[in-house]
């Protein structure tokens, strides 16, 4: 018996949030703010998702009512990808050491 | 063309990258990196994705210029946003994650031939179902999202709303959802994925209602979970591998920061969820008490005790950032610096209206993040401290909640702000705060209330010094 590939996903999910979980845990709470705004960033790998249905649709015409949503979740995920790595970068511009005298 | 074996790797790569990028945010120093590596594992997976489908007619035209155009206005965002909305920014970025997933799970259900998963109306069986939890949750964060990100921008009012058999209906509403999913399941018909959807975002929006403005730290966390979990959902249906690390990062991410801040508030979870926090007996409590003397003073009086101070502690809070002091504030410290004059900042977990709030705003005065604390690293030090400073914070510095255990903060972790030699406190008026309850600190012999605005008193104080 083969196993299906959905368990070996399952398991790749489920180590993944262990990792999640130990490696969030070692954030320093000052940096949680750019936490969140770096998790919005890499959440919206969705683009990958949104691009295969924009691609989708193109024997014909390239705009059918499938590739549409795929089209609009690119730009949304866009936005998020763009927007939350560049915040992020600029409030971790901003953290800096005390001056040595 | 690249081999589904080969764009497989990369994804893996990709996912790796992002973890990496968490990895780098456990100290300020290696988290610019960290920031790299998640901007390399965003290009290898959108580079990746390309090169599979390998298909670069006019579909492609099309997909860079809705990239790009979402790319320029998330830059733009990303550069105009002042530091003081970022709770704002980041519940409006959930939103987009949140109808992003929706739109991807839409797009594969009218068109499953394009994910290889069947036909339409004959999608296979495992592929529906985490495609319509996918959906679900992703609907939910956006609804959700919206509301948070409403009343964060004072568009709506940060009261929570309750009515009468709220919790049944909500219940009622997620049974149906699941039930909804189940006929879905069975029957493959459009109507029911869009009943799905209609339901979900009425949830969405139902739970985050009854949530008041200063337990937002915990909806905007839950929210960023939710849309890990949505995201790991459609990657299940996409069979993506980066996706589904991710979801689980950013899922779990968002679940371990729930939990830390109901821990800074004491609360459980669903206490939180549940909402409509100290808005009925409580305020009837507070009027029934007698006015107590409480000593207030000037701008003249605060810089006197400050000068004569030789270690000052800093408590901000959301006040702070509602009055943009925090500049004024790093000028008035510059001031006491300068006197050989001590200064800490105390930063309680819930302070502000998004984990580390007050940290960024700090910051981005200039305020060099190693003399900004968290409450277990500087709570001992109150007692050796000569003044405290408290701006914009209230809830937290109430000593009540660890003497009366009749109170609705009791066990709540709290700044041991009473114990300095003296406490100055700047507030608009003696009003309680979001707890509904009275702050004893303002009645301690040793405090002195600054009834002015944040801001100006902070630079009476400078002009004072």
């Amino acid at each position: 018996m083969e196993i299906d590939p959905i368990i070996f996903r399952l398991s790749i999910f489920i180590l993944s949030i262990f990792i999640g979980y130990y490696v969030v845990w070692s954030v320093t709470p000052s940096l949680h703010t750019p936490l969140m705004s770096v998790t919005n960033a890499i959440s919206s790998v969705i683009i990958v998702g949104a691009i295969i249905a924009g691609l989708a649709g193109n024997s014909d015409t390239i705009f059918n009512n499938s590739s549409i949503f795929g089209f609009l979740a690119i730009s949304l995920a866009a936005i998020n990808i763009f927007g939350g790595f560049l915040v992020t970068q600029r409030m971790l511009a901003m953290y800096k050491k005390k001056k040595r005298k | 063309m690249l081999s589904a074996n080969l764009s497989g790797i990369f994804y893996l790569i990709s996912g790796v990258l992002f973890i990496l990028a968490l990895r780098g945010l456990s100290s300020p120093e290696t988290s610019r990196q960290g920031n790299f590596f998640g901007v390399l594992g965003m290009t290898i997976a959108i580079v990746v994705t390309f090169l599979s489908i390998g298909n670069f007619s006019n579909g492609f035209l099309v997909v860079l210029i809705f990239l790009l155009m979402g790319g320029l206005i998330g830059a733009f965002i990303a550069y105009k946003i002042p530091m003081t909305a970022m709770p704002e920014l980041v519940a409006g970025f959930h939103s987009l994650v949140g109808l992003a997933a929706v739109f991807v799970a839409i797009a594969a259900f009218l068109n499953p031939e394009a994910f290889n998963l069947g036909s339409p109306g004959n999608i296979k069986l495992v592929s529906l179902i985490e495609m319509s939890i996918g959906a679900a949750v992703g609907a939910i964060t956006f609804s959700g999202s919206i509301i948070a990100f409403l009343k964060l921008q004072g568009l709506m009012s940060g009261n929570p709303i309750t009515f009468k058999g709220q919790h049944p209906l909500n219940a009622l509403i997620i049974i149906s959802i699941i039930v909804t999913i189940y006929l879905l399941c069975s029957t493959q018909s459009s109507n029911l994925f869009w009943v799905l959807l209609a339901i979900s975002f009425l949830i969405g929006f139902l739970l985050i209602i009854p949530i008041g403005g200063a337990d937002m730290p915990v909806v905007i966390s839950m929210l960023n979970s939710y849309s890990g979990w949505a995201a790991a959902g459609i990657g299940f249906t996409l069979e993506n591998t980066a996706l589904i690390i991710t979801g689980a990062l950013v899922g779990s991410s968002g679940a371990i920061l729930s939990y830390i801040m109901c821990k800074g508030m004491n609360r459980s979870f669903f206490n939180v969820i549940l909402g409509g926090f100290g808005t009925t007996e409580q305020s009837a409590l507070a009027k029934n008490k007698e006015k107590r003397p409480v000593k207030s003073g000037n701008a003249d009086d605060a810089a006197f005790l400050m000068k004569n101070a030789s270690s000052v502690v800093i408590v901000p809070g959301y006040g702070m950032a509602v009055a943009q002091a925090q500049h004024a504030l790093r000028e008035m410290v510059d001031t006491l610096k300068k006197n050989d004059i001590k200064v800490s900042y105390a930063i309680h977990p819930v302070a502000g209206r998004m984990p580390g709030h007050m940290n960024v705003l700090l910051a981005e005065a200039n305020v060099p993040y190693d003399e900004v604390f968290e409450l277990e690293e500087i709570n001992n030090e109150f007692a050796n401290a000569d003044v405290a400073f408290v701006i914009g914070a209230n809830d937290v510095t109430n000593p009540v909640a660890k003497t009366d255990p009749q109170s609705p903060i009791y066990g709540m972790p709290v700044l041991d702000v009473e114990k300095c030699k003296s406490v100055l406190f700047v507030k608009r008026s003696l009003s309680p705060g979001y707890a509904g309850i009275d702050n004893d600190l303002f009645y301690k012999e040793n405090t002195l209330m600054l009834f002015a605005d944040a801001k100006k008193m902070t630079e009476d104080i400078t002009k004072n010094l």
